[in-house]
């Protein structure tokens, strides 16, 4: 679905992604982790191009999201993205927050937007919101409005660069249970995250990066179990 | 009893008391051969030269702000060759603008470059407006800059185009953002209208010094000129407060 060959990324001559090769199927749940700088968040920011990488070069679905000439709003479309700080629009009720992307793309009329908003918006249980402004929510609030705008563009697959990680503690199982249905409804997910847990339970497969390389992966089973390298047993140690 | 009759009265005493003096004073400043109305054709001018030097200032502050800034978010590797032209004669004018005195501007403009010209009310809003630019072109760019660029990444994350995230997310929080700095903006402007008398502009002031050259009388004719400024920015203050508590809506808890 994503095919990620040799992608390389440098903010100045600092080398951050160093010469990624790697391939996200449909359906999978993939659980990025990582100490912190390692180059995750930017690994994430380069499957949409919210970071374009120095060199190498992603497609999706057939389409080249790396080449200029391909229209990377028509890619973003189908890959919808969730923020460690929601993103969230202030100036815009919750309603809008969601609808404005379907309907300025043309995706849907206001009136099915407003449908699909209200349907995903009782889904997270949080239909009495609608009408509010983000800074009448919570933290966790916040992020499962996020969840639910980047789900009202009818995505193929969801990015999550650590969605609980701006979280109050008691706000974090919320939004991780909408990250859960989400994943047993069959999304194809690719989640950096922090909570050992919720790689341990819902991923496919878990990514370990360092120093701007995928160091070691595995099934969650068997990366908690045997990691391979010193590193990654050095970084378990410190977060289980 | 009648004001004229008094002012009369008043001018034939022998030894009037400061109130009966500072009466004539008034009297000879406001009312005598109706000198009010070339207060009033002052103001009328005053707000024509706010209201040109106001356009054409939002139109060179927005124009410029959005070379700057579309230069500046330009993707690293490519560069456009013209727009950093254009970007670069921006900066080189709002370098210009803001390191020389407004006075210096307006006396180049009306006794250098159109030193024939005789509609000197125009060139002082010309001027004024050439000034003003400069300055909403930085207010502009910062509250664009100011904003957290997780907004247009959240927006362009959507599928949503630049122009498309501009319009809906970023030009409208900035807007609220600079709403008060562009006020400020907006009273230094009519106040600096005041200036364009050095280059024979007819505002306030220039009605004002053309009766103290018959009264030989400076008080009045300034206090006069100093309270109608005084009123047009209180009434301007209060429709920008009104107008930043509707902008302010969305922000209730
Ligand atoms: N826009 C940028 N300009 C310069 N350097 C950057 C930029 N973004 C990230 N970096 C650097 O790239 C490295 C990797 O950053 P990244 O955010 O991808 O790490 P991360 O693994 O997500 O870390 P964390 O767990 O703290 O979020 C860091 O050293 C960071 O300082
Ligand atoms: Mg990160």
């Amino acid at each position: 679905m994503i095919d990620v060959k040799h992608l390389t990324k440098s903010f100045g001559d600092h080398l951050v992604l160093n010469d990624i090769s790697e391939h996200i199927y449909p359906g999978e749940k993939v659980v990025v982790i990582g100490p912190s700088g390692s180059g995750k968040s930017t690994f994430l920011r380069c499957l949409n191009l919210l970071e374009s990488p120095t060199s190498g070069t992603i497609t999706f679905n057939g389409m080249e999201i790396t080449d200029p000439k391909s229209d990377i709003d028509l890619i973003r479309r189908q890959m919808g993205m969730v923020f460690q700080h929601f993103n969230l629009f202030p100036n815009m009720t919750i309603r809008k927050n969601i609808t404005l992307a379907p309907v300025r793309t043309g995706l849907m009329k206001q009136n099915e937007a407003d449908e699909v908003a209200m349907t995903l918006l009782r889904r997270v249980g949080l239909e009495e919101k609608a009408d509010a402004y983000p800074a009448q929510l919570s933290g966790g609030q916040k992020q499962r409005i996020a969840i639910v705008r980047a789900l009202a563009m009818q995505p193929k697959v969801m990015l999550f660069d650590e969605p609980t990680s701006a979280l109050d503690p008691e706000m974090v199982g919320e939004v991780l249970d909408v990250m859960k249905e989400l994943a047993n409804e069959g999304m194809t997910m690719v989640v950096v995250t922090h909570e050992m847990g919720f790689a341990r339970e819902v991923a496919s497969r878990v990514l370990f990066m360092a120093d701007g390389n995928i160091l070691e992966q595995n099934s969650p089973k068997e990366f908690f179990a045997n990691p391979q390298h010193e590193r990654t047993k050095l970084f378990l140690s410190k977060v289980l | 009893m009648d004001l004229a009759q008094l002012y009369e009265t008043f001018k034939g005493l022998e030894n009037p008391s400061i109130w009966q003096e500072f009466y004539v004073k008034f009297y000879n400043a406001w009312f005598f051969e109706d000198r009010w109305m070339s207060y009033f054709r002052g103001l009328v001018t005053t707000i024509e030269v706010t209201v040109i030097a106001l356009m054409i200032g939002v139109i060179l502050g927005v124009l410029v702000a959005t070379i700057r800034t579309a230069h500046d978010q330009q993707r690293p590797g490519s560069k456009n060759i013209l727009l950093g032209i254009v970007n670069l004669i921006c900066k080189i004018y709002v370098t210009i603008i803001r390191g020389t005195p407004m006075m210096v501007q307006l006396m180049i403009m009306g006794f250098v470059i159109f030193a024939s010209s005789r509609e000197a009310t125009l060139v002082g809003a010309l001027a004024l407006g050439i000034n003003s630019g400069a300055y909403v072109a930085e207010i502009i760019r910062g509250g664009l800059m100011s904003l957290d660029p997780g907004q247009m990444e959240a927006g362009r994350s959507l599928g949503l185009g630049y122009l498309d995230t501009m319009r809906f997310i970023v030009i409208p929080q900035a807007f609220k953002a600079i709403l008060p700095a562009l006020g400020n903006e907006f009273i230094v402007l009519l106040k600096d209208t005041s200036l364009i008398s050095v280059i024979a502009g007819k505002e306030i002031v220039y009605f004002a010094r053309a009766i103290i050259t018959k009264t030989y009388e400076p008080m009045f004719p300034y206090l006069i000129t100093a309270v109608m400024y005084l009123i047009m920015v209180l009434i301007f203050t209060w429709l920008q407060t009104k107008l930043e508590r509707r902008l302010r809506q969305s922000d209730r808890r």
